[in-house]
């Protein structure tokens, strides 16, 4: 027991420190960013009085946030208005169990990892509605169902473009995701899978409740939607939660089809040059920029009606990815290079071993 | 370790699964359904049914527990009627509870599921994914039973839709391609007028 607490148990929780605490200082830095970026595109300067150019605005703000009174509404839910905000928090941190930053750097290298993080995003949805119904507000309730609907339609189109990749990939695996994209940014899945790329990545802003599809909290209609009957910390839990959702979508969008920590000078004349580059920085530059693109569609975009949202999930999205996965499937069996001539041998290969393994457990069970 | 983690995860399912039938408050009955689901998904992770397990939690969790939270919290339920008639119910529930009982009894027991019956299923190779093997299975073995069933739910889904769309002609429907259409100059009038102070025409023009 005791070995199994100090080499099993303890390296774990050291690992899962090494990935929260950095997370956790993105977020607080995401923040820092969205208003100076936001700041910025409207010709105005962001904060700029806390520390050096604003640099400790975030901290001032967590401070600020830990020290104000919890308020707990009279008639709401009360055991259930504590644990919403925890059902928020807890999916979107668990989602980086599976996250492979590096050749090797991963907390869990599990074989159905796509699978883990749909499985594990879908559940954040919760936190959204439990606090909704807890609140006994009509405002609060609005926001809930909003959010509850919007997330279901959207993860349906988001799961048929992770299917796509999938498919290009012949692997569940995060790091084999990565790896079937070697060779240079032509490579890289967003060229083949490019309908299948955007679809992944708009419906990751809808799911994630960012502007333009922000109806969940949608300042001018509902006043702030599902959170509205928060405060203090509880209410700055469910911002935690939403910014690493925003995080992860980016680097997962990275990740599936941005080639991951892989160099984009991979296979050119550059490629020496920039080999002391650790695949780390790659990933993350990859994520800030598509986490720019989140700010950049809050400056630029007017929310969505609701009606519109529904139908751009619906009868845009869903049909798009059902028609690219048929043409991704055929650019697969056909070998049409230089994305599908590896990936398609691998799979092939796996074609055949499985098939082995099955009759053999066909004939154990019998 | 792996029998205390399943016994961990039983205790919590049976619990919750208890927890599910004797609630009050069906919100709080539908939170714990959904305890129950993601716990199940944790035994079936300890059998080595990764593919099994996600898929539960990604379907009944992630979408059918989200659809039917969402009914049940918009109904008004008033909980003194719902327990009315339970007097009136109780021996019709205690004789199907009896002869659910004894069905089970006379299936599940010993002689049939038993250890020396049943074997404990080998542990997997390194390398072995049942993903892909339930996919190879699915599309190749039971490919029609496979189709058959996408078929009826296919027939479900517009049979569920004929039923609640009813009166076609009344309803308020946005003709999405006339939206798209709109440009600026159909809704928008510039109309030109006098200024009332020619000289200061910034201010008097905004």
């Amino acid at each position: 027991m005791m070995d199994f607490v100090l080499y099993t148990l303890l390296p774990i929780l050291l690992k899962i420190m090494l990935i929260v605490m950095p997370l956790m200082i993105a977020v607080a830095y995401l923040t820092y960013a969205e208003r100076k970026v936001i700041g910025y595109i409207q010709l105005r300067i962001g904060p700029n009085r806390v520390g050096p150019r604003g640099w400790l605005q975030p901290i001032a703000d967590a401070v600020k946030l830990m020290f104000k009174e919890v308020i707990l509404p009279r008639q709401s839910n009360l055991y259930l208005f504590v644990v919403a905000p925890v059902l928020a928090i807890g999916p979107a941190l668990a989602a980086w169990a599976v996250m492979p930053f590096d050749a090797g750097l991963i907390l869990a290298d599990i074989d159905a990892g796509l699978l883990y993080i749909l499985a594990i995003t879908s559940m954040g949805v919760y936190g959204v509605i439990v606090a909704g119904w807890a609140s006994n507000s009509r405002y609060a309730f609005l926001g809930a169902l909003r959010s509850a609907a919007q997330v279901v339609s959207y993860e349906i189109a988001m799961g048929f473009a992770l299917v796509g990749v999938l498919v290009a990939a012949g692997s569940l695996n995060l790091g084999e995701i990565v790896l079937g994209q070697q060779g240079g940014f032509w490579h890289w899945y967003f060229i083949p899978l490019f309908p299948l790329f955007v679809v992944y990545f708009l419906s990751g802003v809808a799911e994630t409740n960012r502007a333009p599809f922000d109806v969940a909290e949608g300042e001018s209609e509902i006043v702030a939607g599902f959170h509205v009957e928060y405060s203090g910390m509880a209410f700055a839990i469910f911002f935690l939660a939403e910014y690493a959702d925003m995080i992860l979508i980016s680097m997962l969008a990275a990740v599936l089809f941005m080639g991951g920590w892989l160099s984009p000078f991979q296979g050119t004349v550059l490629e020496p040059a920039f080999a002391w580059v650790p695949g780390l920085i790659w990933l993350l530059m990859k994520t800030s920029f598509f986490l720019f693109l989140y700010l950049w569609f809050r400056a630029t975009f007017p929310r969505y009606r609701y009606d519109q949202i529904m139908r751009l999930g619906w009868k845009v999205f869903i049909p798009v990815t059902l028609v690219w996965l048929v043409v991704v499937s055929t650019m697969q069996v056909m070998d049409i290079g230089p994305w599908f001539t590896e990936a398609s041998d691998l799979a092939e290969t796996m074609m055949v071993e499985p098939a082995a393994d099955v009759e053999q457990v066909q004939v154990d069970s019998l | 370790m792996e029998q205390i983690l399943f016994y961990c995860f039983s205790a919590v399912l049976i619990f919750a699964a208890t927890m599910v039938i004797t609630v009050r408050n069906p919100v709080r009955a539908a939170l714990f359904l959904v305890l129950a689901f993601f716990t199940s998904a944790g035994i079936w992770l300890l059998l080595e049914a990764e593919f099994l397990a996600l898929t539960l939690v990604l379907v009944y969790v992630g979408a059918v527990m989200v659809l039917f939270l969402f009914v049940v919290m918009m109904l008004d339920i008033n909980l003194s009627s719902l327990q009315e008639g339970f007097t009136r119910y109780l021996p019709l529930g205690i004789i199907v509870a009896a002869l659910i009982t004894i069905e089970m009894l006379a299936v599940l027991d010993a002689s049939h599921f038993g250890l020396d019956i049943v074997s404990a299923p080998a542990p997997q190779p390194e390398g072995y994914s049942n993903t892909k093997a339930i996919g190879l299975l699915l599309y190749t073995t039971y490919v029609y039973p496979f189709e058959i069933a996408s078929v009826i739910l296919t027939v479900a889904i517009i049979a569920a839709i004929t039923l609640t769309l009813r009166d076609t002609k009344s309803r308020k429907a946005q003709v999405v391609s006339e939206q798209v259409k709109v440009r600026a100059e159909d809704r928008v009038r510039v109309v030109k007028m006098k200024t009332s102070k020619p000289d200061n025409d910034q201010e008097a023009g905004s």
